[in-house]
């Protein structure tokens, strides 16, 4: 009996010493976009299992991960970031960097985390630690005027890619001074609304909305300047009108072609990444908003601006063709593969919840309540360029 | 830069106001879509602020005109298809009043 007590001491002990160790690979976040929350979420058990609140207004909300995956970076609309330890779901630091802000980065080394802003322009860098303000880039593209920044893209040696709305440029910021930032300007069209990384680091696109076309720039070339690609890809017809800016991320490259939005036009747009020639366009249900890649490239998934933000579109990369139309959820946002793309999750914002869809059988797995959700974010993130 | 196109102001005075169900929807299409552009809050993001305080010097028949008919050469785009005239004229009265949550 003694022996038996002491046992169960010692289980009890052991029990208070160790804390339950475990990984973060299969971990993420859901914004919830209205009420300043996020819900922490297993993707493997499929389950929240946490709710961190007071991180202000994160409409158009977006995170980055730490190296380790163990920290989240979110970046709120008015100019909050967030830093929350997903192992202990708390909020370990939080600063108001800005008026306006519009989502962030985090460098190569891990080290600096930079923020994108619409008010005032620019970006600036924070240390990853300790979100210490390590030094800023107003994006002053004429004397006394100040660009919105979009596009924000993490590339090789601590540079960052961008672009600046008003400005009509890619700026290319080198942080290998964290507090000394090296800026280089290239001209690139007319309102570029959003900027991606190719997936190995080479080439940042802006997208355009000022007129139609793509700029390109090659970041192991760079003295080649910004060119166009996808000029007049709508040949002077009239745009439909756009209820809602696309996206654009890394996550459009796929078995060797990207897949980008047009522009007032209910396509997606197929470019072959070693020529950067048109090779295709894909008919879709609406203004397309995110047009991403399972993680193997194999399926493309489409959403929608108002007012067919109920509507997703799957597109087989091998067929070059839409396979699959669904319903699943009122006001769908956003999308997030699980790490290796067999589910996916989609946030419903008018629906209160995020629905997760096996991507073979397009059979629904569950679901999970959320206030108004938006953005989603698994720590998968961590190890990749452009997230 | 002022839009050409307004809406008559007779419209926005004596037209009907939206009922209790439709201003709903609307509040929810400004704060959601509308603020997909300009901020859930109205305070702006690439699209301007649509504050008070940043309406203030703006004529309202024209903030209708620009949401019935967009602003061509920008990115805002005309939502005569989701609402009427009068309705247009009701959000630009409520924006420059301050917008119900």
């Amino acid at each position: 009996m003694r022996l038996f007590l002491s046992f169960l001491l010692a289980l009890l002990l052991n029990a208070c010493a160790t804390p339950q160790l475990r990984g973060t690979g299969d971990l993420g976040l859901i914004i919830e976009r209205a009420s300043g929350y996020v819900t922490l979420i297993n993707t493997s058990a499929r389950q929240p299992y946490a709710r961190i609140g007071g991180l202000g207004d994160l409409s158009h909300a977006s995170a980055v991960y730490s190296r380790d995956g163990r920290y989240a970076f979110i970046f709120g609309r008015d100019g909050g970031l967030t830093k929350i330890d997903l192992l202990e779901a708390k909020i370990v630091k939080r600063v108001m960097q800005s008026g306006n802000a519009i989502g962030g980065s985090i460098s190569q080394d891990g080290r600096i985390v930079v923020a994108q802003n619409y008010t005032p322009g620019g970006i600036k860098a924070f240390d990853s630690d300790t979100l210490e303000l390590l030094s800023e880039v107003p994006a002053e593209y004429a004397p006394g005027q100040f660009s919105k920044v979009v596009g924000l893209a993490d590339t090789g040696g601590n540079k960052f890619a961008y672009a600046l709305f008003d400005g009509g440029e890619i700026w290319v910021s080198d942080f290998s001074d964290p507090k000394a930032p090296k800026t280089q300007r290239f001209p690139a069209g007319s309102q570029p609304y959003d900027g991606l990384v190719t997936p190995d680091g080479r080439y940042f696109l802006a997208g355009l909305f000022g007129e139609d076309g793509v700029a390109m720039l090659d970041l192991w070339q760079p003295e080649k300047g910004a060119r166009k690609i996808l000029e007049n890809y709508g040949k002077g017809q009239e745009k439909l009108p756009v209820f809602k800016m696309p996206h654009l991320r890394g996550w459009s490259v796929a078995q060797g072609k990207a897949y980008l939005p047009a522009i007032g036009r209910h396509e997606v747009l197929v470019v072959d990444v070693a020529t950067w020639k048109e090779v295709g366009r894909i008919p879709v249900r609406g203004q397309p908003v995110f047009v991403m890649a399972r993680p193997d490239g194999r399926q493309i998934w489409v959403n929608f601006a108002f007012p067919d933000n109920a509507k997703v579109d799957v597109i087989d990369t091998l067929a070059g063709a839409v396979v699959h139309r669904m319903e699943p959820g009122k006001g769908i946002l956003h999308m997030e593969f699980a790490p290796r793309g067999e589910n996916v999750w989609l946030s419903a914002r008018d629906d209160n919840k995020v629905v997760i869809y096996n991507t073979d059988s397009f059979a629904k797995l569950g679901e999970i309540p959320a206030d108004s959700p938006s953005g989603i974010f698994f720590t998968s993130r961590a190890v990749r360029i452009g997230f | 830069m002022l839009p050409t196109a307004t809406i008559g102001s007779a419209e926005l005075a004596f037209g009907a106001e939206p009922d209790a169900a439709r201003q709903k929807e609307l509040i929810h299409l400004v704060r959601q879509d509308c603020g997909s552009c300009h901020g859930m809050t109205l305070k702006g993001g690439l699209g301007p602020a649509l504050l008070p305080e940043n309406l203030r010097d703006k004529p309202v028949d024209g903030l209708a005109a620009t949401i019935y008919y967009g602003r061509p050469g920008t990115p805002m785009p005309p939502w005569d298809r989701f609402l009427s005239e009068a309705e247009a004229a009701w959000i630009a009265e409520k924006l420059m009043t301050g917008f119900p949550q």
